[in-house]
């Protein structure tokens, strides 16, 4: 009942037609996530096959077990896959329409950037970055509310991780010219 | 009465400035968690536990056990306030506990709530304090078959009683054994399914797994279906809570059936979701106001939160006792006692009393200290869903990536985290369950190490899973569990076949 309302809140604001047209069906995508799974099942298969999926001596092989349960995941991702292609009921439901994925994109791509800037300027800088744009560009927010928050908060997760519950995190430049 | 001692004991152990004040930290953050979207119980034990990597594993574990509690709290603030369940077993007190803030009665609402949550919560942790001892004292005498029949059963519950597609449970579980199986193989040293990676040698660990799983995925959901967040606001005063407390005794019996129903499914895997809608459906039924529900009943909130307390609750008792965890939450607590060196597991009762004993004090002394705090500070946490979701989504992004980073200091597992949170959104939106995969995660390496270890010393012979009436009437257990759907419905058919003769 709660899911109902809240989709229905969702879908209030007018968007044009375009907006909602389905970028995948669930078919499609229970097809694709069948077949990644089989291949996954195949290739670990293979390699557990390659470590020894037999009996030594003294008792199963390292590859023993896992050689069976890619057996089994690669049984459970073909069957899942026959069903997919088999069942006609339910076929058009949507994955995802464009506006959906549009959303997940801003913050799925902002993530992805977030993970590449810590390798290079540490997670504090990274983490200043993503929220102060994030909060600019996807939530419109005033520029200075956004930089005065990602500042506060890159600021208080250094003090709490680095200094007072001593968990190292990833540092870059800033922080070794700041002598940490 | 031992454990009445050693619970005293306990508590000597707890009432430290030191300790108090973690507790009291804990169920800060817990309620942070369970109030924001995007976040709930399993993450955000998930995400917060590095901070505890550098303090002694009884302050680490009362501060993580209180914002469990706190998170369970936290989830009923969004049900009524906001009519969004902050989780998954908050959507029964949705049903009633919304339209009682529609009515403006969302102080007594939350009241009822967080009492019915302290009452569900209480019943389970002293079933745990007097149950837990003797299960553990039971469970020594298991060697590795009983042990991995153990495990098999969990397994099996999962899949033969789970609503989900079987193949889909499936294929989550074997998933996440495999994913378990890579980097070293414990018991012959050698490496496998590595392919030459110097990143996969460490393995994958359960918690990046969990928080790109539940964590970013759910803030991919979050963004997708745009939450527009609009809801009531409440201040609890006293008068409220004397009025509500006052009537309490007139619901005994449905406080009583929810925590039942609770304590029981909350001890088989996976059963908070299942005993919150039970609780509220069986108080439903036995109403005399049957019409009144779901139009903002307070019984309606009783019921449901009673319920999923108890079973969230209770789902820790099979985990201090046996080494299995009997939900998400549970299955990360235990993650953290392998961090910290423990075994979970019979061992751990007698190994480190003081350990098991201070958690379980800590759970009678943070849940009194939650029902104080909720009840003064609702109006704190209501506010935090106004602020606006552009600023929260990034934040916790950052929290997940410190979590992940902190468990084993590597930057591959911020980009594994990653690619799990692609996973879970995609799973979770086709019906995968997670839950089985997360199980599998942490159960992985031990059902395999007791498989192994049962095969070396019958030597190879299966029939050692029957070899004695214990270890046998478990694996016959978990046979029938796993082909449940199948035998309940032959039995069906032959009730049928039966009643079609007769008449």
């Amino acid at each position: 009942m709660a899911g109902s309302d809240s989709a229905g809140a969702s879908r209030q604001s007018p968007a044009p037609a375009e907006e909602e047209r389905a970028v995948a069906s669930v078919r499609g995508v229970e097809v694709v996530v069948s077949l990644l799974l089989a291949a996954f099942a195949a290739l670990m298969a293979h390699d557990n096959w390659k470590s020894g999926a037999g009996w030594a001596s003294d008792g199963p092989k390292a590859g023993y077990f896992p050689f069976y349960l890619s057996l089994l995941l690669g049984a459970a991702s073909v069957y899942g896959l026959v069903k997919a292609i088999l069942h006609r009921a339910g076929a058009g439901s949507p994955f995802v329409n464009r506006d959906q994925l549009r959303r997940v994109m801003q913050v799925l791509v902002p993530t992805f950037l977030f993970c590449l800037f810590t390798q290079w300027l540490g997670l504090y800088v990274a983490s200043f970055l993503l929220i102060a744009g994030f909060m600019r560009w996807v939530g419109e927010i005033a520029w200075w509310k956004s930089v005065l928050t990602s500042l506060l908060f890159a600021v208080a997760m250094f003090v709490t991780f680095d200094i007072a519950f001593d968990v190292i995190m990833p540092k870059g430049p800033l922080e070794a010219l700041l002598g940490f | 009465m031992e454990a009445l001692g050693l619970l005293l004991h306990g508590f000597e152990v707890l009432l430290t400035f030191k300790t108090l004040s973690l507790m009291i930290v804990g169920l800060v953050l817990g309620i942070f968690v369970g109030v924001l979207p995007g976040l709930g119980g399993p993450n955000g034990v998930a995400i917060l536990l590095p901070l505890t990597f550098t303090m002694d594993p009884t302050s680490a574990i009362v501060m993580l056990s209180c914002i469990y509690w706190g998170a369970l709290f936290g989830g009923a603030i969004t049900s009524i306030l906001f009519n969004i369940p902050g989780e998954a077993w908050s959507v029964a007190t949705t049903f009633d506990g919304y339209p009682m803030a529609q009515q403006g009665k969302a102080a007594e609402a939350l009241t009822a709530a967080f009492t019915s949550s302290f009452i569900g919560s209480l019943v389970a942790v002293l079933l745990i304090t007097f149950l837990a001892p003797g299960i553990a004292s039971f469970a020594l005498r298991f060697g590795p078959p009983e042990f991995f029949a153990v495990y098999f059963l969990t397994f099996c519950s999962f899949v033969g009683l789970g609503r989900e597609e079987k193949h889909k449970t499936i294929i989550s579980m074997s998933l996440g054994l495999l994913l378990t199986g890579i980097g070293m193989d414990t018991v012959s040293g050698q490496l496998r399914m590595t392919f030459g990676s110097d990143n996969l040698l460490r393995g994958i660990n359960f918690l990046v797994a969990v928080i790109g799983l539940f964590g970013i995925s759910e803030i991919l959901l979050t963004m997708e279906e745009r939450l527009a967040l609009r809801g009531h606001a409440a201040a609890i005063s006293p008068r409220v809570v004397l009025r509500v407390w006052k009537d309490l005794p007139r619901y005994w019996v449905t406080l009583l059936r929810s925590s039942a129903i609770g304590c029981w499914l909350g001890i088989t895997p996976g059963g908070a979701i299942a005993a919150s809608f039970m609780g509220y459906n069986l108080a439903k039924r036995f109403s005399k106001h049957k019409e009144s529900f779901g139009k903002g009943r307070i019984e309606g909130v009783f019921a449901p939160e009673t319920a999923a307390h108890a079973s969230g609750t209770s789902a820790l008792l099979p985990m201090l006792a046996l080494g299995i965890p009997g939900s998400g939450t549970a299955a990360i607590l235990l993650g953290g006692l392998m961090v910290w060196g423990l075994n979970p597991g019979p061992l751990l009762f007698v190994e480190h009393k003081d350990f098991v004993w201070g958690l379980i004090a800590s759970m009678y002394l943070g849940n009194i200290v939650g029902l104080v705090m909720v009840l003064s500070t609702v109006p704190v946490f209501a506010a935090v869903l106004r602020v606006p979701f552009a600023a929260i989504a990034p934040m916790i992004v950052v929290s997940c990536a410190v979590g992940a980073f902190a468990i084993q200091n590597a930057m591959f597992d911020i980009w594994l985290m990653l690619l799990f949170g692609v996973v879970g959104y995609v799973f979770k939106k086709i019906g995968i369950p997670l839950a089985p995969l997360t199980l599998a995660l942490v159960l992985g390496n031990r059902a395999e190490d007791s498989f192994r270890l049962s095969m070396i010393g019958s030597g190879g012979d299966l029939r050692v899973f029957w070899s004695n009436g214990l270890v046998g009437s478990i694996s016959t257990l978990a046979l029938v569990l796993l082909f449940w759907p199948a035998i309940s419905g032959g039995f069906g058919r032959l009730r049928e076949m039966l009643v079609g003769a007769k008449s």
